[in-house]
């Protein structure tokens, strides 16, 4: 892992004596591009990242896991097709589904590896202008309970970067009006819709909370300079310092 | 050898976005006669030997499992193509 800081001042924000014994894992498929970016970020919120191989068998003594963005098995057959069925992801499920609710934050890739697995409802399919798109992107915090989510204010609009050209979520109308009745819109695209996503959906949650999906790279947002012009550029921190005060707040 | 053949389409009420580009290119090419097209997948399993039904049952499983996503496809069909 590359040592901190590259340019500018590495802050851990969300500063706590506990925060550096949390442990957050990051899995690596053949074909993922950000893991060391969501590791970098897991770091700069405070904690320690752990990295997690497609073909392990066991989650170690993580508090929480990043399935990052990338082409997995380079996108074959479908995006995240073929990653849901590595023998990691069955023990991601067993613990995201367990009653300790293992925190799982699915970013772009990860997200669709999450679809795939059934961990989230709904479906990625090519963006409805068929163009890979990079940019970056206003979201809407829509809800600031989930348990990568709980730094951001209700509402609050953060700009992170979006790449993708497998983006567009649907979901049949009566899994979407679920999702909407049931608070579990975590993301929307605000301004502009990048990719044709149903109701402007940019990331969704399990029904616990645990299980967060988004198409979009709060792990490219993390670090002055680096970051969106837009904004502070570092407004996808909150997801890795939401993570570890829920985990912080769940062993006190 | 016998091969399987399975055929996953998007589901109808899916907007296919290639399907849709493709469309958009037939009549550039003098090909005036189409008014849609929905693009799917052909996958051939090949067998060693012959084709069980337990082995057909194991393709159909394999096809909703893993061929297909069923949120967006379905499958249309799995038959049994002699070599």
């Amino acid at each position: 892992m590359t040592e901190l800081p590259l340019i500018g001042e590495a802050v851990a924000v969300a500063a706590h004596p506990r925060l550096a014994g949390a442990k957050i894992g990051v899995v690596t498929f053949p074909g993922t591009l950000d893991d060391r970016d969501a590791a970098r970020a897991v770091r700069l919120a405070g904690a320690t990242p752990v990295e997690l191989w497609h073909a392990g068998t066991t989650l170690g003594d993580v508090d929480a896991v990043v399935i990052p963005g990338g082409f997995s098995y380079g996108d074959y057959l479908r995006a995240g097709a073929i990653a849901r069925f590595a023998p990691l992801m069955s023990k991601i499920i067993d613990a995201a589904n367990s009653d300790a609710k293992l925190p799982v934050l699915g970013i772009c890739n990860g997200f669709q590896i999450l679809t795939e697995s059934h961990l989230l409802p709904g479906s990625m399919i090519k963006n409805d202008h068929l163009k890979f798109m990079c940019r970056d992107q206003v979201l809407r915090v829509e809800n600031n309970t989930t348990a990568w989510t709980g730094d951001y204010a209700a509402g609050q609009e953060i700009t992170v970067p979006l790449k993708n050209q497998d983006g567009q979520y649907i979901a049949d109308e009566k899994t979407l009006d679920a999702l909407e009745a049931e608070g579990r819109v975590v993301f929307r695209y605000v301004g502009f819709n990048p990719n044709g996503s149903r109701r402007d959906i940019a990331g969704i949650s399990n029904a616990a909370g645990n299980v967060v999906g988004l198409m979009p790279h709060p792990e490219h947002a993390v670090e002055a300079g680096f970051g969106p012009e837009l904004g502070s550029g570092t407004e996808g921190l909150g997801f890795f310092t939401s993570v570890l005060n829920k985990i912080v707040g769940d062993n006190k | 050898m016998p091969r399987i053949v399975v055929d996953v389409m998007p589901k109808p009420e899916i907007l296919d976005p290639q399907g849709k580009a493709i469309v958009g290119a037939l009549p550039r090419l003098g090909f005036t006669a189409f008014s849609s097209v929905r693009q799917g997948k052909r996958f051939e399993l090949t067998v060693d030997g012959e084709v069980t039904e337990e082995i057909l049952a194991q393709a159909r499983d394999a096809a909703e499992t893993l061929l297909s996503n069923p949120v967006i496809e379905d499958v249309v069909n799995v038959e049994v193509v002699e070599a």
